[in-house]
Parts: structure tokens; C-alpha cells; sequence
């Protein structure tokens, strides 16, 4: 994948995955941004709107505080990155250097089933940017 | 580093207001979201303290609707300029497409201002940027202090601190009352564009 510019193909094709792996089991809304905060794609189960563009940039700070801190207690990364709500809970993952995705969903899935879930779906992505 | 959707026709531009600390680049953007209010579809995001300083960023998106069948998402942000959070305005910094160096045109200010840009000089390089590369803008903030009577810099004097090397667009501003804010902004926007197009070429 050339980073910067993701062609039409290769972002229909993830947004399939996104969809088959996370937005059918349950997931309110799914975004992958990259680690400036721009938004690569979002996908959502068509009930839960979000203002996706705040959403990136906040989050994209918030992971990047957390990278610099487990750098400043020795850690490579803190690898799970969870926060926990009421109704709705977040999960961040790394897919690599520069993108990350992120998963909004409900008390209806364990935290469990979905991280399962989207370490298949990181796999699949990648995998397709390998073809590529 | 600007983000191009191909599908949607969308392209993400990073612009960041960077200076020294009270020099007013949250006031900028205040003043942005009230007067473009119709380019600006969410709310501002304030990371602040209680006493209103920046304390990890401000975040603004604004529309610009289309250029050549793309339609522009500016991403507007600012970082803390208080010395201490060097390591937060770093991570402001990453993926910066065009910068606007706010600095605060009062004479006691001159030192920290000065201060300022370099430091931006060598936080861009920890990110392989060059200050002489990336698209910037200098605005020299509270000129209207001058009726106040309280000392202002004059421009030639600030310039010369500031952009004797560089040779950027700069402007006499003040973002209190508006006065050259959306010029400022204007002028970064056209920067960038133009030199994320000559990168795509
Ligand atoms: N007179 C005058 N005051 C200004 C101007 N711009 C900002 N100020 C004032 O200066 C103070 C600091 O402004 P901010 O916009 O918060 O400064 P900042 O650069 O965001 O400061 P940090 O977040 O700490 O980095 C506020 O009290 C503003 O009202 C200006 O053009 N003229
Ligand atoms: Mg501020």
C-alpha cells in the first residue's frame, strides 16, 4: 500500500472485511485512522452516528499519550488499549506503524469475542496490502 | 501527511498552529469557528486546562468544499505552547501538512518567540521534516495591543528575527478582533495545497 493514498479497491475491500468481521457480530462502529488522525474508512451499523473526524483526532492523541508513556516506563507498547463504558465501550488496535483500528460496541459483545475478532480482521487487512 | 481518499473523493489536510505559550492560537481558531460557521460541520474540540490554556490541543474541521472533483477537509489544530509540553506538542506535530507560527508581537515576548521556532525547527526534524520544506506561515499576534500603548514590536524587527532565513507569507494580525485571521488562513490553505500537489505529480 502506497500510505497516503489507498485506491478504491483496496478500500472496498477492507470496508467488506470490516463488515463481515466486526459490523456483523455486533459492532456499532468501526474506523481506521491513521496515527496523524486522518480517517482512512468508518463503517457503522447504520443506527450509531458518530462525529467520526473529532472522533480520529481525539483518538489519535489518545493513543499516541499512551504509546509515549509505556516508552517512558520501558515498554515497546502497551498492546491492549480498552475503555470501558456503561452502553458503549471502545477497543483500539494497531495494525502497524502509522494505522490503527478502532471498534465502538455495546454491552452485547464480550470484550473477549470481539478481540478475537479483530485480530482476524488486522490479519485479513494485512494480508491484502501484502497482495498488493 | 495529508490523506487521500480515492473513493469518496475526500483529502485530509493537517494544519497546525504552533507558537509560544498565551501568543493566541487558540484565539485563532475561536475565531474561525465563529465567523466560517457554515464551513464547520462539529464542534470545536478544546483539550484545556482550567485556567483556559491548551493542554494537549485544540481541534478544528472545516470544509472547503471542492478543488478539482476533491473535496477539502481542512483539519485545524493547535498545540500547548507552555514550555513544559514539548512532548504533547510533538505528537500534534506528527503528520503536519502546513504550519502557522504564532508569535506574540509584544516586545517582551521577542525571546520566547524566537525560542519557539527553533524548537520547531528541531521537533519537525524528529519527524525527517524541515522547517524550510513544510508549507508555513509566520502571523505576528495582538498588533492592536499598540493602541493600548503597551510596546509592539515593530514588523521589520520581528521579520528579521523570524524570517530572515525562512522567506514565508507573513502577516501583522490579531486574533482577538479577526484582523488578518482568515488571511492567515487563506494563506496556509494555498501553501499546502499546492505543495501536497506537487508531491502527488
Ligand atoms: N489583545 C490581544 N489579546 C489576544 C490576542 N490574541 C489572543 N489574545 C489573548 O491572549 C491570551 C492567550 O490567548 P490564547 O489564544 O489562549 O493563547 P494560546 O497561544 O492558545 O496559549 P496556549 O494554549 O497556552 O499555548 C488570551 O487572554 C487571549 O484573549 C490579540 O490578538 N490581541
Ligand atoms: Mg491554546
Amino acid at each position: 500500500m502506497n500510505y497516503g493514498v489507498v485506491s478504491q479497491e483496496q478500500l472496498e475491500k477492507i470496508d467488506e472485511i470490516l463488515t463481515e468481521k466486526l459490523i456483523k457480530i455486533g459492532v456499532d462502529c468501526v474506523i481506521i485512522i491513521d496515527m496523524a488522525g486522518n480517517i482512512i474508512t468508518a463503517k457503522d451499523n447504520g443506527t450509531t452516528k458518530y462525529d467520526v473526524y473529532s472522533f480520529a483526532a481525539l483518538a489519535a492523541g489518545n493513543f499516541a499519550t499512551v504509546d509515549a508513556m509505556a516508552k517512558l516506563v520501558g515498554e515497546q507498547e502497551f498492546s491492549l488499549l480498552f475503555h470501558k463504558g456503561t452502553d458503549c465501550n471502545i477497543h483500539f488496535s494497531k495494525i502497524d506503524d502509522e494505522l490503527l483500528l478502532i471498534s465502538m460496541f455495546g454491552r452485547e459483545i464480550s470484550l473477549g469475542f470481539l478481540r478475537l475478532n479483530v485480530v482476524e480482521t488486522i490479519e485479513q487487512i494485512k494480508k491484502l496490502w501484502a497482495r498488493d | 501527511m495529508s490523506f487521500i481518499n480515492l473513493r469518496e473523493k475526500i483529502v485530509q489536510v493537517k494544519i497546525v498552529y504552533y507558537g509560544p505559550g498565551r501568543g493566541g492560537k487558540t484565539t485563532n481558531l475561536e475565531y474561525i469557528n465563529r465567523k466560517f460557521s457554515k464551513q464547520i460541520q462539529s464542534e470545536m474540540v478544546s483539550l484545556k486546562t482550567h485556567g483556559d490554556r491548551t493542554l494537549f490541543f485544540d481541534f478544528l474541521p472545516f470544509d472547503m468544499g471542492q478543488i478539482k472533483g476533491y473535496e477539502l477537509k481542512i483539519q485545524l489544530y493547535t498545540v500547548p505552547g507552555q514550555v513544559k509540553y514539548n512532548a504533547t506538542r510533538k505528537l500534534v506535530l506528527k503528520g503536519v501538512d502546513g504550519i502557522v507560527f504564532v508569535a506574540d508581537a509584544q516586545e517582551q515576548m521577542r525571546e520566547k518567540n524566537i525560542r519557539s521556532l527553533n524548537q520547531l525547527h528541531e521537533n519537525l526534524l524528529g519527524y525527517k521534516e524541515s522547517i524550510f520544506r513544510i508549507p508555513l506561515v509566520l502571523q505576528y499576534n495582538k498588533v492592536d495591543l499598540r493602541n493600548q500603548g503597551i510596546p509592539i514590536l515593530p514588523t521589520s524587527v520581528i521579520n528579521k528575527d523570524l524570517n530572515s532565513k525562512l522567506k514565508v507569507p507573513y502577516f501583522e494580525a490579531s486574533a482577538l478582533t479577526g484582523y488578518n485571521v482568515p488571511e492567515t488562513l487563506k494563506k496556509i490553505i494555498s501553501s499546502t495545497v499546492v505543495s501536497i500537489q506537487k508531491k502527488l505529480l
